[in-house]
């Protein structure tokens, strides 16, 4: 898997810089205009935000019910992205409804839940950090809660009333915008996988250090 | 209280709830199907797209950039602590 990363992140940057162009060549939205071109880059962020919560959920279970050492690494992995990748969908999310909407934020289900997901992350990072021995437990109780926020994130546009668009628009965009956006999400994706491997090696690699300090110890 | 009872009570109180909860949300209007536009905005509250467009795109390649900096720069740390402490133990 490892060998996979370097060519991973090699593409996914040759793609990213080439997705300008691409969006640059994508008709104007009619009622939105310019201001519309930054959906490329925050739907894949916020969907890799959604994804890195489902791996850090599942990864925490495996972690809860079998102890295994690599489960807990994925786990520390997907929630550092998930900071990642929320924060991208949290900044560029504002950033387009300002001049779509008229405001920078709402507080309605998705946006505010979006919100709770991020800082659901936040804490994970801190219990990680400074909670000490015992702390990857409770960060695994807590990645669960943040798993189970994810279909809520993903519905709530259809339930609720809200200025959020539905669900219902990606699938049914028109080529001209569906081939930068996927070429975006593709190239977003190999960047999520290359990362995740990365960061879970690190994660490995600090296990055996701590593990070789306390060999010292004794 | 016998746990039956409180089973019993909870239910009642979960349909209750959801007899209330269903009503209100049937007369919520419903959400837009596409994207709905705010043209309204007074002149001096606009803000230029491009500025939002850069921003965002900014801050995505500013934040890959600098999170690949520092797994690089915290693996490369790592590496060599692993490496000194495997020396130290030959």
């Amino acid at each position: 898997m490892r060998k996979l990363t370097t060519p991973f992140i090699g593409l996914s940057a040759a793609m990213l810089f080439v997705a300008p162009w691409l969006i640059n060549a994508a008709p104007y939205e009619s009622t939105m205009g310019l201001v519309q071109k930054v959906f490329y880059f925050h739907f894949p962020s916020a969907i890799l935000f959604l994804v890195s919560a489902i791996v850090c959920g599942i990864a925490s279970l495996r972690f809860l019910f079998f102890k295994k050492a690599s489960a807990d690494a994925w786990a520390v992995a997907s929630a550092e992205l998930g900071l990642l990748f929320g924060a991208m969908t949290l900044v560029t999310g504002p950033l387009w409804a300002r001049k779509a909407w008229g405001v920078w934020w709402v507080w309605d289900p998705r946006l505010t839940m979006s919100l709770v997901l991020f800082l659901i992350f936040a804490a994970y990072a801190m219990l990680r950090k400074y909670a000490g021995p015992g702390s990857e437990r409770l960060a695994a109780g807590l990645a669960l809660f943040g798993m189970l926020n994810v279909p809520f994130i993903y519905v709530s546009v259809n339930i609720w009333r809200t200025l959020h668009p539905m669900t219902s628009v990606v699938p049914t965009l028109p080529t001209e915008f569906g081939i930068p956006l996927w070429f975006c999400f593709a190239a977003f994706t190999m960047l999520f996988v290359a990362l995740l491997n990365l960061r879970a090696t690190l994660a490995l690699q600090q296990a055996r250090v701590e593990a070789l300090y306390l060999d010292e110890d004794e | 209280m016998a746990p039956v009872t409180r089973v019993m009570r909870v239910i009642v109180l979960l349909a209750a709830l959801l007899s209330t909860a269903m009503p209100v949300s049937a007369w919520q209007p419903q959400p837009p199907k596409e994207f709905v536009p705010v043209d309204d905005i007074p002149q001096g509250e606009q803000i230029p797209a491009i500025n939002m467009v850069a921003g965002a795109y900014g801050f995505v390649w500013l934040a890959v950039l600098g999170y690949v900096w520092s797994i690089g720069r915290r693996l490369k740390h790592v590496e060599s602590e692993l490496a000194d402490l495997e020396s130290r133990r030959k």
